[in-house]
């Protein structure tokens, strides 16, 4: 039976040929059982889907020291990190899919914004193979990876102010968007693959999705007394 | 070819807030109204339910309910010297898409402008002399004042239940309220909102310095409400997640919980999505629109006539339309002739940081309108001379939530990564706050919105283009305020202050606010605006243009109330007036 809330109807009834007007939405608020628009979840697995195992290897140590492990706990990497970028970039985000990436491309000024060809995933994949050569050219280690964590660190510094060339890529737009992914990945709901255990918010005593502070919102000065939960609940209620 | 359609009494294009508005008070006089909105339907339970709206990750930074830039964009540069080049990525300004509009993840700030603010030229060359305003600042009156908005203000206060405290109740000043705004007939319909730790520690700090700060007008339900349609609203449970949300509480004013329900269930109103308005057509003489040209989701054309046409789309894309229509004459910086897409103007703020120890301010619990706000220095509540600038801003702690990706302050010298960034994260989370600063623009000459000459959409329309740069008076009014945010901050007496001012040109990349402003500016006659008092085109009698456009400069409030008010008002004019005798409504 159709929807009589949703109607789609003829402009000329029966006539062939004419197009038809589009869908009219009158008498009421549409509803439909079973529409929410639920997140899309990133597909599951151990593996990774967009890096190579060289760039794997890469983004586990650049997140590594982006968000160290240390005495106050786990880092970037032990958050899964890693993981969550790979899924970004395997899907929209890295397809820069809700960007307007028709050319011409112009340098532009940094008060313009994202100014490169390349989508994300694109940026990722030119910027690693870059790093990697640098490094390797300097002769200390033959992949980021491999570099002792005191000359990751070093290195990083010297991507953060622009002190390396990248070949393809702008060596500014690669390190904010992998810092930017990076804490992303350590503070966004843990059905996106990072923030594991949802260490990032309990690093920092955020809640999470919880939807009523009303009865803590007087509560001045008080130390807010429950865990964080996540839209997909806490590991506590679905352990056997 | 496009299918002509059945013709309409009223054809709104584009269903946010002013569209509903609109729509509600035409059907209501017996017109026959159909809305046409490019993106989908949008409700409460299916789109941002409390089971998945607190999504920091999916709404703010992947920007769900934002409109998508690889169907349109604009481009952008900081002046006519340099070349516009797209905002491929979102970043300043945050347009909505769908049902709603960019009223569906707003914050839900409501404020009224001030009386001066309506009559800034004259007020300001009254007060300070013709050298206050510089040639190139090309302000002017609304020709429009605040005490005939007034029960157009009131109405959409009502509308939404708005929360608040009111400072100037038919010329009484009230304690605790704003002392600085006009009179208002009555008082808000809700009370403030119950107010957290940090707004109480600024306001009491303000008190201190002989400020007189007050709960923010609130958008957001300090208790349930029933609102004069019949429309009910949920009370606010803090949740944090308001600004670039959807709420799921029914506990924030939108369209979809004030007026749609209403609206929807009327025999006379149609809404047609996925419909997206790609031109206007005008009859042999250019005098009246006959029709709009649309195109669904499928790519076929439509073409739908009316009576009256009223542009409720977002700023940027009623400007756009207009150009790509050929109505009126576009805005030249060089002669200063024609009037389309003159007048651009935005917001430029600031903050400053507040670190305390051990002061536990629990930052996550908040709503998008939860704050207190001091408005000695908004407008011209304060005495100018000497300070080489005009206009103002208002400052004060709107605890909006913490959402961690977006909201993890360090203190200055904090690396923006690594152990040590990490420490500075973890101790300062809970124990510290921001006082913003929310500064008005100035239209400038040389600030101006046209149709960029290389980048297409995709129909193959040109975008938009914006040149757009804050000038001295924006930047002196922006310091000056923020050195008052920065006293308020160190009588509070925190363990440290980072003081953020607004430094150099304007920047696509971080997110300010989406309080654009200008290009169809309304005024007193022709040759200095693009529409009359009542909004309505000198050009096109029969085309009216909502919306933030119409300011001829941007005061420091967030705009909403005003383009609200202003829809009311127009709204009320069609009724009472055009109805009777459709043709101009102030002769030109």
């Amino acid at each position: 039976m159709p929807n009589r809330k949703v109607s789609r109807r003829g402009l000329l009834a029966g006539a062939v040929g004419i197009p038809l007007a589009p869908a009219a939405i009158r008498g009421d608020m549409p509803w439909r059982e079973g529409a929410a628009d639920a997140p899309s979840l990133p597909r599951s697995g151990a593996g990774y889907l967009f890096f190579s195992s060289a760039e794997a290897a890469f983004i586990e140590a650049a997140v590594a020291r982006l968000i160290p492990a240390d005495e106050l706990g786990p880092g970037a990497k032990e958050a899964g990190v890693a993981w969550f970028i790979d899924r970004q970039l395997a899907g929209r985000f890295g397809r820069g899919e809700r960007w307007y990436m028709q050319g011409p491309w112009g340098p532009g000024l940094p008060t313009q914004g994202y100014q490169t060809r390349l989508s994300p995933a694109g940026v990722y994949r030119a910027a690693i193979r870059s790093i990697d050569g640098v490094v390797a050219r300097e002769g200390r280690a033959g992949s980021f990876a491999k570099l002792q964590t005191a000359d990751q660190d070093a290195f990083l510094k010297r991507l953060e102010s622009g002190q390396v060339h990248l070949d393809g890529v702008e060596t500014k737009t690669f390190f904010d968007m992998l810092l930017q992914n990076t804490i992303e990945g350590f503070w966004s709901d843990p059905i996106y693959g990072g923030n594991r255990g949802m260490v990032g918010w309990k690093l920092i005593g955020f809640p999470g999705a919880r939807y009523d502070h009303s009865a803590f919102v007087a509560r001045h000065g008080e130390r807010y007394p429950l865990p964080p939960v996540g839209l997909a609940g806490r590991p506590e209620w679905t352990r056997s | 070819m496009a299918t002509r359609l059945p013709s309409v009494d009223v054809l709104v294009v584009g269903f946010g807030w002013t569209g509903a508005i609109v729509a509600q008070e035409l059907t209501d006089a017996g017109l026959n109204v159909l809305a046409l909105e490019r993106g989908a339907w949008r409700d409460t339970p299916i789109d941002f339910a409390p089971t998945f709206d607190q999504d920091e990750l999916r709404y703010y930074w992947r920007h769900e309910l934002c409109e998508p830039l690889a169907h349109e964009t604009l481009t952008i540069r900081n002046n006519a010297g340099e070349t516009a080049l797209p905002m491929r990525r979102l970043g300043s300004f945050l347009p909505g898409i769908n049902v709603g509009g960019a009223g569906v993840h707003w914050n839900g700030q409501v404020w009224r402008f001030l009386p001066s603010d309506f009559v800034a030229r004259t007020h300001n060359l009254s007060r300070y002399g013709k050298a206050a305003i510089p040639a190139d600042m090309t302000i002017q009156d609304w020709s429009v004042t605040y005490p005939e908005l007034e029960p157009h203000y009131d109405r959409f206060e009502y509308i939404c239940g708005i929360s608040g405290k009111a400072g100037n109740l038919q010329g009484q000043i009230q304690p605790g309220g704003n002392p600085f705004e006009g009179p208002r007939a009555r008082e808000y319909p809700n009370p403030p909102m119950t107010m957290s730790y940090p707004p109480t520690l600024f306001a009491d700090a303000a008190r201190e310095l002989g400020h007189a700060p007050f709960p923010q007008p609130s958008a957001n339900m300090s208790r349930a409400y029933t609102n004069p349609l019949g429309v009910q609203l949920g009370p606010c449970t803090y949740c944090g997640f308001c600004e670039k949300f959807g709420c799921g509480n029914y506990s924030k004013a939108s369209a979809q919980t004030t007026i749609l329900p209403v609206l929807m269930r009327k025999p006379n109103f149609t809404l047609r999505t996925q419909s997206e308005v790609v031109r206007l057509n005008l009859d042999s003489d250019r005098k009246r629109v006959v029709s709009a040209t649309y195109v669904d989701a499928s790519g076929q054309e439509f073409e739908q006539p009316a009576d009256l046409v009223v542009l409720c789309a977002y700023i940027l894309h009623n400007v756009r339309l207009l150009l790509l229509s050929g109505i009126g004459q576009p805005y030249d910086p060089q002669t200063g002739q024609g009037l389309i897409g003159k007048n651009y103007a935005y917001q430029i703020v600031s903050s400053v940081n507040v670190f305390f120890d051990g002061k536990l301010l629990n930052p996550f619990i908040g709503a998008g309108a939860h704050g207190m706000i001091v408005d000695d220095w908004n407008g011209d509540n304060f005495d100018h001379s000497r300070l080489g600038f005009i206009g103002g801003g208002y400052v004060g702690v709107v605890q909006t939530g913490a959402r961690p990706i977006e909201t993890h302050p360090t203190p200055e010298g904090t690396p923006k990564w690594g152990s040590a960034w990490k420490r500075a994260v973890a101790s300062n989370y809970l124990t510290s706050m921001s006082i913003a600063t929310h500064g008005s623009v100035m239209s400038h000459r040389g600030n101006y919105l046209d149709l960029d000459p290389t980048y297409r959409d995709v129909y193959g329309r040109p975008l938009l283009r914006m040149t757009f740069d804050f000038t001295d008076n924006e930047h002196r009014m922006s310091d000056f305020i923020t050195d008052r945010a920065a006293e308020i901050a160190r009588a509070m007496r925190p363990r440290e202050i980072k003081v953020n001012k607004r430094k150099g040109s304007w920047d696509v990349v971080p997110y300010q606010t989406t309080h654009n402003t200008g290009g169809a500016i309304m005024g007193g006659d022709p040759r200095s605006s693009a529409v009359n008092r009542y909004l309505q085109s000198w050009d096109v009698s029969n085309l009216f243009i909502m919306g933030s456009s119409a300011f001829p400069q941007n005061p420091g409030y967030n705009p909403t109330g005003t383009v609200a008010a202003l829809a009311y008002w127009s709204a009320e004019a069609i009724r009472t007036q055009y109805l009777k005798s459709p043709g101009p409504l102030v002769s030109a």
